[in-house]
């Protein structure tokens, strides 16, 4: 039995670390238990001429790939969308894009306003303060005065428009629709110990640089300053309760492997909208025998991506191909409801750069652009380093039978059951996947690109695990409150992509870290009276 | 097969044999066949964990062939790759994908692209600004976000 700490927090990745360094404040005893490890960034892809091939293998952005120690194993064969996700400090903010756009205000209101899903019990407003702190301490560029989104004020300058962009945006500017450059968190200058981009191109799996924000070089080394603990492969199993229905600690299994309890006063689960609910589906007991908060029965349920519709061309000028970040612009023009469109709800359209010559190869062969033989080489020069495109990001609705349960067989290294993912694309986002590969293929035009290629959905595309475990005032209806506590166990608090009611059509990493922040101000504004 | 060489020698010729299939050396682009000695030796040092399936196409391709790849005729050679391409599969795919990114990687093939031969880190690239006057018709519009 160890000594218990003030909260334990299960998770080091995007809303783990800003619950960390927000009650950090509080200076009560903070730990945090993370299944991955510290990363090196002397090691990342980029770093060597193998950068390319080892998206294919040890920086796969899915975890059965990869299958890294830290990594657990997910069943997904019952699923059009593949989850892919990092465990390591810093959580799958070391493999993102940096995409960084928010929801709207009106992804808050899609039951007032569309008639469909529920409202959140919290708005927009309620988090605006909360994206802004978020915004400084990740550093974000950008570009202010966008019409599309409501105004915000990124701290840093956004990315070049560089050649894509520039082709891009005429192209767009053709149709007469919407564009802005896309906030990200890519540090554009050098900002707060970071160094600025250096157009590594190799963004995603990984910063070499350190430009990309990632919480093990924004978030954690302020809250470790400020006397947060972090332990490093640790594992944990399943989360304890008492006598009187309160979390009691956690069951993990540290470096070496050894099962090990730690008390906890309060417990927060920072582990993504597969990894939360997995968590407290293995969480039973006589008090709680279908899960630990799971009076509902909604843990699990409601699981929703963001099903990508990419389309691409290739064009007779050069892009900007692997040579720069591959965020560029956001378009907003279908967002926003429009019911003559055949669905409600929308989708942000997110525009590439290019891939590297090895990606470019890989992906031509595939689609039968680029042949075997005596053509090869021709037909490659055309392709590579001529490639545009984008993708639509489409709001999922959620549906109760898109889900996360336990696998029966699979399991990890420790013995502990794995997810499994039952999860079809809704009728509603299949029309919205139609609507934008059409208007996407109107751009490509207006680009004059040939050879168009779609890839709907992205096949290893779930990189947004959300609804879960989703927040509401009614315990039938919900799994913890508006304010991230659990419906069933008042000291139990959950702060990551779980608690989302709906998905909006942004990349989410942003508005779960403003989540995240909401929850434990609320938190410390009721220390007094946490669990009445 | 040896502790260098997961493969056995069969199955290294027939890999050196349709590595040349996919990729043939250009007097025109001035660049090597995928069959090249230094890009043969990357694919064997690298198989790692894609040797399985590796070995799985080239078995398969045995079976097609009835024989070993190089020792058959040109015709008959580009016959048994097409014959593989379109069978397909994932063992396939990652036989392809193996060629495909030692080949995309060797310094020669790398410059004939006219890119450098290094890695991204430390250097980097130089992105240009661009054109920001793009943006004029867009700052004229008015707000389109639903308030709510």
């Amino acid at each position: 039995m160890t000594d218990p700490v003030d909260v334990l927090i299960i998770g080091a990745g995007a809303s783990g670390a800003a619950v960390a360094w927000s009650l950090a404040d509080t200076k009560m005893h903070i730990l945090c238990l993370e299944q991955g490890g510290w990363m090196n960034p002397e090691t990342y892809p980029s770093t060597g001429r193998d950068w390319e091939a080892r998206s294919f293998g040890d920086y796969s952005p899915s975890p059965n790939i990869r299958a890294r120690p830290e990594d657990y194993p997910i069943n997904d064969d019952n699923s059009p969308i593949k989850v892919v996700n990092f465990n390591a400090v810093g959580g799958s903010t070391i493999m993102y894009t940096a995409h960084f756009p928010r929801l709207h205000p009106s992804d808050f209101r899609v039951k007032s306003l569309d008639d469909v899903a529920d409202d959140w019990p919290i708005d927009y407003q309620a988090l605006a303060p909360f994206f802004e702190e978020n915004d400084r301490i990740m550093g974000v560029s950008g570009l202010a005065g966008d019409p599309g989104v409501p105004p915000r004020n990124p701290p840093m300058p956004p990315l070049p428009l560089g050649r894509s962009g520039a082709m891009l945006a005429k192209a767009v500017n053709r149709l007469g629709w919407h564009w802005w450059p896309s906030d990200t968190t890519v540090a554009t200058v050098d900002y707060e110990g970071r160094a600025r981009c250096i157009n590594l191109g190799h963004c995603t799996p990984a910063c070499a640089q350190g430009a990309k924000a990632s919480t093990d070089i924004t978030y954690w080394p302020i809250a470790r300053r400020a006397g947060v603990e972090l332990r490093t492969h640790c594992r944990v199993r399943e989360i304890t309760t008492d006598e009187h229905s309160m979390a009691a600690g956690v069951v993990y299994y540290d470096a070496d492997g050894m099962e090990r309890f730690q008390a906890a006063h309060v417990v927060v689960v920072a582990c993504n909208g597969v990894g939360t609910p997995r968590l407290l589906l293995n969480s039973t007991s006589g008090r709680f025998p279908n899960g630990l908060a799971n009076s509902s029965g909604l843990v699990g349920k409601n699981l929703m991506f963001h099903p990508y519709a990419q389309v691409y061309g290739y064009v007779a000028e050069e892009t900007d191909s692997n040579r720069a970040p591959p965020t560029c612009l956001w378009s907003k023009e279908f967002y926003e409801t429009d019911k003559s469109r055949g669905f409600v709800r929308g989708y942000t359209f997110q525009f590439g750069r290019g891939v590297g010559p090895v990606v470019e190869a890989v992906a031509s062969e595939a689609k039968g652009l680029l042949p075997w033989g005596a053509g090869h080489h021709a037909a490659f020069r055309r392709l590579n380093g001529h490639r545009l495109g984008l993708s639509a990001i489409c709001e999922d609705l959620p549906e109760e039978h898109n889900r996360v349960t336990l696998d029966p067989i699979l399991k990890d290294t420790h013995g502990v059951p794995a997810p499994r993912i039952d999860y079809k694309i809704g009728e509603n986002t299949a029309r919205m996947m139609e609507h934008g590969i059409a208007r996407a293929k109107e751009v490509l035009a207006a680009a004059e690109a040939t050879d168009i290629c779609v890839n709907s959905p992205i096949l290893y595309g779930g990189w947004h695990l959300l609804g879960t475990a989703r927040m509401g005032t009614d315990p039938a209806r919900s799994v913890v409150n508006e304010w991230g506590r659990s419906h069933d166990v008042k000291n139990l608090f959950i702060v990551d992509g779980s608690v989302f009611v709906t998905s909006g059509g942004v990349n989410p990493t942003s508005t779960i870290q403003a989540v995240a922040l909401y929850i434990a101000d609320q938190m410390k504004q009721r220390l007094a009276n946490l669990f009445d | 097969m040896s502790p260098d060489n997961p493969l056995s020698p069969a199955q290294s010729d027939d890999l050196r044999a349709i590595a040349g299939a996919i990729i043939p050396a250009s007097a025109e682009f001035d660049v090597p066949g995928a069959d090249d000695p230094a890009i043969q030796a990357d694919m064997l040092a690298t198989l790692g964990r894609d040797a399985g399936p590796v070995r799985e196409a080239l078995d398969e391709m045995a079976r097609l062939a009835e024989a070993p790849l190089a020792s058959l005729d040109p015709a008959r050679r580009e016959a048994v790759a097409m014959e593989l391409r379109a069978k397909g599969g994932a063992a396939v795919a990652t036989l392809t994908r193996v060629v495909l990114q030692c080949y995309y990687r060797d310094d020669r093939v790398v410059r004939s692209l006219g890119l450098e031969p290094r890695p991204p880190y430390p250097k980097g690239h130089v992105l240009e600004d661009g054109d920001w006057s793009l943006l004029d018709p867009v700052r004229a519009r008015s707000p389109m976000w639903r308030r709510a």
